[in-house]
């Protein structure tokens, strides 16, 4: 059900006028497995990681009333250095920051907020590679993806591949060039009560089967 | 707002048209309810009757929506082009000034300046995208890359926007059919062509015609396609064109065998690149190249055709 208040408004008008506008006609996608992405359920979908532009992508793959309660994960480093660009990414976006610099915080203090939009039937997104990669390669993955599942057993991880926004908007350029993307979405994965370790590597391997199925369709 | 002159013929043939879509969509649909694999002709189908109809909505309004509808063909053309080939990271901001040829392609049709639309991609991209890149510096790969982009602008922008510059053509050469019949002439004999030799290779297909590029294609379909679509020529053009029986003869045959070709062409560079569609926009059919293969053949050849015949002036 679409909820809009004053705090989500400015969202609605940005994903509905511009970003999906933008994502379908001006770039253009190519989805295999849409299916699978839960459009009525919280789920945390974790994707690997080249360019601002994946954001856009995966929230424009749902809904809009999902997308007012969709919130990547972010670096606060990068996305709130300043008091206006935290304000501005929170309100357009509504992202979750995340500290990649301190490193004596309580969990509760790490994951506290993202637990509790998760318990609020929220959906949110996490890049485990913990920053954009360049070249489009797969880095070695954090486990913090792994915490949030243990911390959310009920709630399912959903991988996803994306190929292409490295050429839209790599990290080194600030120019937008189109290029059509594709973006592969597997099946949903549960936490299996293994060590958080492994379940990084269960979510990590199953996207980079995703990247070679992908490398061997473009080499063929 | 410029307004496209229809012929009360035009009038007539687009209603022709429509009907006979309709007869052959629920032909096909009784037909295709009793086959297994209804799901993906459906989507083709459909695919189909939004082009057909959007095309139709596009050039009944004026020029400019006219124009305004190819450009966007032609942009969704060149993405999809742009994202089938390798691209080194280096050419970014090729691809950038690629894109920005468009606006300023279809800004000269729209203003019927058609000297420039004929030069501005063969020359003035021609120097452009090479010195762009001198300036970036990157050699390594300079030829092929240089070489693919120019290729994607000939094919996407280019070709493509021959489409729109059948809008210049004097609706007076044309008494019985004006300048959109001359298009529309050319648009429906390269689809016969498409659609027949598609048929007649699917029912008396036997000796592979190019096995290399498309194994598919056949010289019973070949012959066939050529034969049907010099029938619909001879029968189209006294309707819609200002050529006599003769000239339709030609061109039929003719064009039969550039739109067989065309269609080829897009297959060898789609084995090279190793994809089986240039994309996927429209459902059923593949990405727009794929649909548009034999076209961006036909449609600039004729146009030249009917330049030449009747002294449309190239310098103008």
């Amino acid at each position: 059900m679409l909820n809009i208040n004053k705090n989500n408004f400015i969202k609605f008008l940005f994903f509905l006028f511009i970003v999906k506008p933008f994502i379908f006609w001006v770039l253009g996608i190519n989805v295999r497995g849409l299916e699978k992405l839960p459009k009525d359920k919280p789920s945390i979908i974790a994707a690997n990681h080249n360019s601002h532009i994946d954001t856009l992508i995966i929230m424009s793959l749902l809904p809009v009333s999902r997308i007012l309660i969709t919130h990547p994960i972010a670096a606060q480093d990068y996305f709130c250095n300043t008091k206006f660009r935290e304000k501005l990414f929170k309100i357009l976006v509504g992202i979750i920051p995340i500290s990649r610099t301190v490193t004596r915080q309580t969990k509760e203090e790490i994951f506290g907020g993202i637990n509790e939009a998760l318990r609020n039937n929220h959906t949110i997104i996490i890049y485990p590679e913990g920053t954009r990669g360049e070249d489009n390669t797969l880095l070695d993955f954090k486990t913090g993806v792994a915490h949030i599942a243990k911390m959310n057993p009920d709630i399912p991880v959903i991988p996803i591949y994306i190929n292409g926004p490295d050429k839209i908007l790599p990290k080194i350029d600030s120019m937008i060039v189109p290029f059509i993307s594709d973006i592969y979405i597997s099946d949903e994965v549960y936490y299996d009560n293994s060590s958080t370790l492994k379940f990084t590597h269960k979510i990590r391997s199953i996207i980079e089967t995703m990247y070679l199925e992908h490398k061997k369709k473009e080499k063929l | 707002m410029e307004s496209i002159y229809l012929t009360d013929n035009i009038k007539l043939f687009v209603v022709i048209l429509y009907v006979v879509l309709i007869l052959i969509t629920s032909a096909a649909y009784i037909l295709g309810l009793m086959k297994k694999n209804t799901e993906n002709f459906k989507t083709r189908m459909r695919s189909f009757w939004i082009i057909v109809f959007l095309f139709t909505a596009a050039f009944i309004f004026n020029k400019a929506t006219a124009v305004f509808f190819i450009m966007l063909i032609s942009y969704l053309a060149l993405k999809e082009f742009f994202s089938m080939i390798p691209t080194r990271r280096s050419d970014r901001r090729v691809l950038l000034w690629a894109y920005l040829s468009i606006p300023i392609q279809y800004y000269f049709l729209y203003i019927d300046w058609i000297v420039m639309f004929y030069l501005f991609i063969p020359l003035y991209l021609f120097i452009l995208i090479p010195l762009r890149m001198v300036i970036i510096g990157d050699t390594e790969g300079f030829l092929k890359s240089c070489g693919t982009i120019h290729w994607g602008l000939m094919t996407c922008v280019y070709a493509i926007g021959y489409f729109a510059a059948y809008l210049a053509i004097p609706d007076e050469i044309n008494p019985s059919g004006g300048a959109l019949g001359l298009l529309l002439f050319i648009l429906i004999l390269t689809l016969f062509n498409d659609f027949t030799q598609y048929l007649f290779g699917k029912m008396f297909g036997k000796n592979k015609i190019i096995p290399k590029v498309s194994p598919n294609k056949t010289w019973e379909g070949f012959f066939g396609g050529v034969v049907s679509t010099t029938i619909l020529s001879v029968a189209l053009s006294q309707f819609l064109t200002p050529l006599t029986l003769l000239q339709s003869v030609i061109i039929g045959l003719g064009f039969s065998v550039i739109g067989f070709f065309g269609d080829v062409t897009m297959s060898a560079i789609k084995r090279d690149m190793g994809v089986k569609d240039t994309g996927a926009l429209l459902p059923g059919h593949g990405g727009i190249l794929d649909r548009l293969d034999s076209m961006i053949f036909t449609v600039p050849l004729f146009f030249h055709y009917i330049a030449y015949y009747f002294k449309i002036g190239i310098l103008d």
